[in-house]
């Protein structure tokens, strides 16, 4: 019986080493190990054995039921590692080939430094406001110290609906509106669509976009207005830029600045860019005019504010290094999708 | 305007670079644009003196001149002009010199004869002879003037100013002169200011005697001022006075133009010169146009009055549009002995609308629009009148006429230092404010500052902050931030916009922006019919063109534009979106509404009806929006009328959904299929929520049931599954259409649509027998409608 125990082990060996698929391991499990296995068929014999023998022989065929069975796992191991690894050979690709793509859609350019700028803004304390584009000549002039027949009437050609109703040249109308409604503390820009009419060439466009900008408050300063104008652009262009503000005119403020941003190509020095001055202008501020407060109902000799006037269209065109504005009006999508 | 950097050296003192003076006068208040050196341009041209001319040996046409230029030896030069002879100084660009627009000189061989440089034309200097009228253009330029061999030629003809261009606000129309640009330039740099009275000979007869002026309009003419000079000599002007116009961009004509142009560069005020011969009646007088009268312009045209413009006329026609343009047939020509010189003060309001209304805009006009100085016209017409005598143009007349309707009493703004500093940020003491004050020319009276007569933008004490200001330092003005909370944010209607804008970005649609005009022609390339209330605009009086006439009413031309412009740039596919406006009339006078609309506009081999119907199901899932309907539409002009969709939330429309009419595609050159859609903005925003609410996961399974129903071909899914809603009930988790069959054992005319349904139940395992139950309950339903479960 030993000995027929040992030939089952030697046989179990050889044909183990032989199986060369996962199927054929099973059925040996089966043949050796199972309930109608050699094995099982060998300790059913038992009965006819000396008492001495019986623990003999039992332990041994434990021994060769442990040993089948750890070779059987080895080999179920080694063959499914085997079998991978070929299987993962077969699948092998080339992994240089262009993925399947799910583009998302771009927002337009013009988006997305609006969203740029609403967000510092935001982050300032401000409200977003909004004010309708067909406008009565009494917001877009008027309110804003801007009489009929005003010179300053002539520097932004207007197209007109009616004698009193027009395309709003400026989104500065919405500050009237925004005052006329609420009093200070007013925090607030207005981004949206002006009109004038300038024949659309590389630096033109009947339509352009504008963010108006408005804070109304006790003891507002001048120093506030370019402390405020400073951040913007710092967070806009980088911590680096240096600013400066020159006298200028607009009858809705006084006093009155345009804020240049000193010249990112030649940082000064004058070149192309800058058109030799080494300056680039970036939006026109001022200290609300107190004639505007109180057009609007508020008091000027209790509160005071500035506001201003940021160009849009001239921001993007800078910061994407684009050179003709009419790109944002034709909407092709190889222009689209660059940004 | 330009500026001469020498006349203003006339008044003040300026030592230093083009440069370093534009940013300080910019930082000042008076924005410099550029400045220009004049010949910058021009490299080794000299003044030379022809010793002989003779003729080629060669060439016939040919000249060899030998021509000293201030070197031991002369130079030859060979040139082809017939006006040069032995003893003319001509300027000589020598070899290797540069001429304006870059054109290099060289030596060189003409027919084999050596010539070492180029004699030059006025034109190859960049001149005209209206800067040099004694010379011709086409041949060299003789110089008649004060000059040596050798010497540079630029400061032999004068041809060395600098000119700075200046950008001046419409507040700042004293500003627009020589003289107001040297009291900023004063102020700017602490210089003094030497301000000139011009004074004239006493004259020996009196005007009175030649001429009368009556204003009519006191409110329009403030002030008539006239002086009259005889025995004029019409001629050039001199040189110094021809560098000066130059220099400020004016084209010189003869002494007295020149000097009536003079003394508006000088002065900032226009100033007008009549022939005396054409002043009827010896009579000038300032009235309204008489309704239908004419004038004929200096330019030639004949203008059309009407009475609201002021004109000067005298007994019997106009003779000028006032602050406008003189007329043709009182204009200065070369037979003109007498003359009156007139400075004037025109209500700006009056002369900008004229100007406006005749479309002729002039240097005279657009300074008068801005408001000028009564006072200015003394000194103006004085100035005049004192040129005319230094260039010994005419005898001047005694005395003058000056009807004077003006205001006098200067402006008075009460200085508040504590509030200027409070508003400015700054903290400057009282002293300083007011040494600013005097120096840009106000008084003080105690605390009230009087307001030069020239400053009439200084009305309030903010403009007075603006001045201490500007004169102070913007740069120095500290820089801090806003005081006091502000919890800034986006409004629930911004929210939802950005929510409509990131949604469809992440479906791959790309956002646009078009603009709001459009053609009333677009109304056609969509099939609107005559009587579509859509073509009811708003419209712009005054467009730039047909093409941007009127504000849209809807926004699909808008869409199908750029889908149309795509495609012609053959772009293969384009899924793109907008949140547009549409703007829809009211009442006369009164504002139209802007509606925001969602545009999404598809092309491309991939997209069909459903994407872009997907793209919109997933938008209105974003917002929020349940109970979407959807019903076929088949009337709207620019869709395809088989497919088309309405989708309604209850009774209220949120908008469209369909392929582009092959006809309109057609319109817009589209040779595609597109597709396009149309959200109302404020419907979606109604019905959108964006409360959010955790609903807890399943614990029980959900039992599933696959149906095959047998339907009549026009019966929409939609009804099939609203159908199963009903009957399922409660237990209904979801519907999910997976295949619609034609075909073999289905008969002609009928369609086969296959569902899973699953349904669950949140606290329980549903028994076989309850699924059964809701699925019969189902089928029941849709067997009243004639659709059957297919066997």
């Amino acid at each position: 019986m030993k000995n027929m125990l040992e030939q089952i082990r030697q046989k179990a060996v050889s044909e183990l080493a032989a199986a060369h698929d996962l199927k054929l391991l099973d059925a040996l499990r089966v043949k050796y190990l199972g309930k109608k296995g050699e094995l099982t068929a060998i300790l059913k014999q038992m009965g006819g054995l000396s008492a001495e023998e019986r623990p003999v022989i039992g332990q041994l065929a434990n021994e060769i039921r442990t040993f089948i069975e750890e070779h059987i796992d080895a080999r179920t191991a080694e063959l499914k590692e085997e079998l991978t690894a070929h299987k993962m050979k077969a699948e092998k690709i080339d992994v240089t080939m262009p993925g399947t793509l799910r583009a998302i859609g771009k927002k337009h350019p013009l988006t997305q430094v609006l969203d740029e700028v609403k967000e510092i803004f935001l982050g300032m304390g401000f409200d977003v406001a909004q004010g309708p584009e067909v406008e009565y000549d009494y917001y877009n002039f008027e309110a804003l110290n801007i009489p009929k027949d005003h010179p300053a009437r002539d520097t932004q050609d207007t197209f007109y609906i009616t004698d009193n109703i027009l395309l709003r040249t400026q989104t500065s109308p919405v500050q009237v509106r925004v005052m006329e409604k609420k009093q200070p503390p007013i925090r607030i820009i207005s981004p949206g669509r002006v009109y004038r009419s300038d024949a659309v060439d590389a630096t033109h466009s009947p339509l352009f976009h504008q963010i108006e900008g408005l804070v109304v408050d006790k003891g507002v300063t001048m120093a506030d207005l370019k402390g405020t104008l400073e951040i913007f652009v710092k967070h806009l262009y980088g911590e680096d830029s240096v600013v400066r503000f020159r006298p200028h005119h607009f009858p809705f403020t006084e006093p009155s600045a345009e804020m240049d941003c000193m010249c990112f190509a030649c940082h000064g020095e004058g070149c192309r860019l800058c058109k030799g001055e080494g300056w680039i202008e970036i939006l026109g501020c001022g200290m609300v005019h107190p004639k505007v407060l109180e057009n609007c109902g508020i008091d000027p000799e209790v509160y005071s504010g500035f506001a201003f006037g940021i160009g849009l269209e001239r921001i993007v065109m800078r910061r994407f290094g684009i050179d003709d504005l009419r790109l944002f009006y034709e909407n092709d999508l190889r222009f689209l999708n660059q940004f | 305007m330009n500026l001469s950097m020498r006349w203003l050296s006339d008044y003040v003192d300026i030592k230093m670079s083009p440069r370093a003076f534009s940013e300080a006068m910019t930082m000042s208040g008076s924005k410099v644009e550029g400045y220009e050196v004049e010949g910058a341009e021009i490299d080794k041209v000299v003044v030379g003196r022809v010793l002989s001319v003779e003729k080629h040996p060669d060439a016939e046409k040919l000249v060899v001149c030998q021509v000293e230029v201030g070197a031991e030896t002369p130079v030859q030069i060979v040139t082809g002009a017939t006006n040069v002879h032995a003893g003319v100084m001509v300027p000589v660009a020598l070899d290797g010199s540069t001429l304006p627009g870059g054109k290099q000189i060289k030596k060189g061989k003409l027919r084999g004869v050596e010539s070492n440089g180029m004699m030059c034309s006025l034109g190859e200097l960049g001149l005209t002879a209206h800067d040099f009228p004694y010379a011709i253009e086409d041949g060299i330029f003789l110089l008649e003037e004060d000059c040596q061999p050798g010497e540079d030629i630029r400061s032999a003809i004068g041809l060395n100013d600098t000119c700075v261009e200046f950008e001046i606000t419409s507040n700042r129309p004293d500003c627009l002169s020589v003289i107001g640009l040297a009291r900023e330039a004063a102020v700017t740099f602490g210089k003094p200011l030497n301000l000139h009275t011009p004074s004239v000979s006493a004259g020996v007869e009196d005007i009175k005697q030649y001429l009368s002026v009556e204003v009519q309009n006191p409110q329009l003419c403030q002030r008539y001022m006239a002086r009259m000079v005889k025995n004029i000599k019409i001629e050039p002007s001199p040189r110094w006075m021809r560098e000066r116009l130059r220099a400020s961009g004016v084209r010189p004509i003869n002494n007295i133009v020149d000097i009536t142009n003079y003394v508006m560069l000088e002065y900032g005020h226009p100033m007008h010169a009549f022939d005396y011969q054409y002043v009827k009646g010896g009579k000038i007088i300032a009235r309204n146009a008489k309704p239908g009268e004419t004038i004929t312009t200096l330019d030639g045209v004949v203008r059309e009055l009407t009475p609201d413009m002021l004109v000067i006329a005298d007994e019997k026609d106009p003779s000028a549009v006032a602050g406008v343009m003189g007329g043709e047939y009182s204009g200065i020509n070369e037979n003109t002995n007498t003359i009156v010189f007139e400075a004037a003060c025109f209500l700006g309001s009056s002369v900008r609308i004229t100007s406006k209304k005749l479309g002729l805009r002039t240097e005279s006009s657009g300074r008068f629009e801005k408001g000028l100085d009564p006072n200015t016209c003394l000194p103006a017409i004085q100035r005049a009148c004192e040129l005319v005598e230094l260039l010994g143009a005419g005898e001047v007349i005694g005395g003058m006429i000056d009807v004077d309707h003006s205001a006098h009493e200067p402006v008075k703004i009460l200085l508040e230092p504590e509030w200027t500093n409070r508003f400015l940020g700054i903290d400057l003491p009282r002293a300083e404010m007011v040494r600013i004050l005097e120096e840009l020319k106000c008084k003080m009276d105690g605390d009230n500052i009087i307001v030069p007569s020239f400053r009439a933008d200084l009305q309030h004490k903010a403009d007075i902050a603006e001045e201490i200001a500007r004169i102070y330092g913007y740069d120095k003005i500290p820089v801090t931030a806003i005081r006091g909370v502000a919890a800034g944010g986006l409004t629930d209607y911004q929210k939802f916009e950005r929510t409509i804008s990131n949604t469809l970005l992440a479906q791959g649609c790309s956002e646009v922006a078009t603009y709001s005009f459009i053609s009333p022609k677009y109304y056609d390339k969509i099939r609107l019919p005559l009587d579509s209330k859509l073509r009811n605009s708003v419209v712009i009086t005054n467009p730039l063109g047909e093409d941007t006439s009127v504000m849209r009413t809807i926004a699909i031309p808008s869409m199908l534009e750029v889908l149309s412009r795509n495609f012609n740039n053959r772009n293969p596919e384009a899924s793109i979106f907008e949140i547009a406006t549409e703007y829809i009339p009211t009442k006369p006078d009164q504002l139209p509404e802007e509606n925001p609309v969602v545009l999404i506009g598809m092309y491309g081999a991939s997209t069909d009806f459903y994407s872009i119907k997907g793209i919109v199901e997933e938008l209105l899932k974003v917002l929020g929006i349940d109970g979407l309907d959807v019903q076929a539409e088949s009337s709207l002009p620019y869709y395809h009328p088989g497919r088309c969709a309405r989708l309604l939330v209850g009774e209220e429309e949120l908008g469209t959904v369909g392929e582009v009419h092959p006809l309109v595609a057609d319109n817009y050159g589209i040779s595609t299929r597109a597709y396009v859609a149309r959200l109302d903005g404020n419907i979606l925003f109604q019905h959108a929520n964006s409360e959010k609410a955790y609903h807890s996961l399943p614990k029980f399974p959900a039992s599933t049931r696959d149906l095959a129903l047998l339907c009549d071909e026009d019966v929409p899914v939609l009804f099939i599954e609203k159908a199963i809603r009903q009957g399922v009930g409660k237990v209904l988790e979801k519907i999910q259409l997976f295949d619609i069959y034609r075909g073999q054992q289905v008969p002609e005319g009928k369609k086969s649509v296959a569902y899973t349904i699953s349904m669950r139940a949140a606290d329980r395992t549903l028994t076989d027998e309850e699924t059964d139950r809701a699925v019969q309950k189902a089928l029941r339903i849709l067997e009243e409608h004639g659709i059957t479960l297919r066997v």
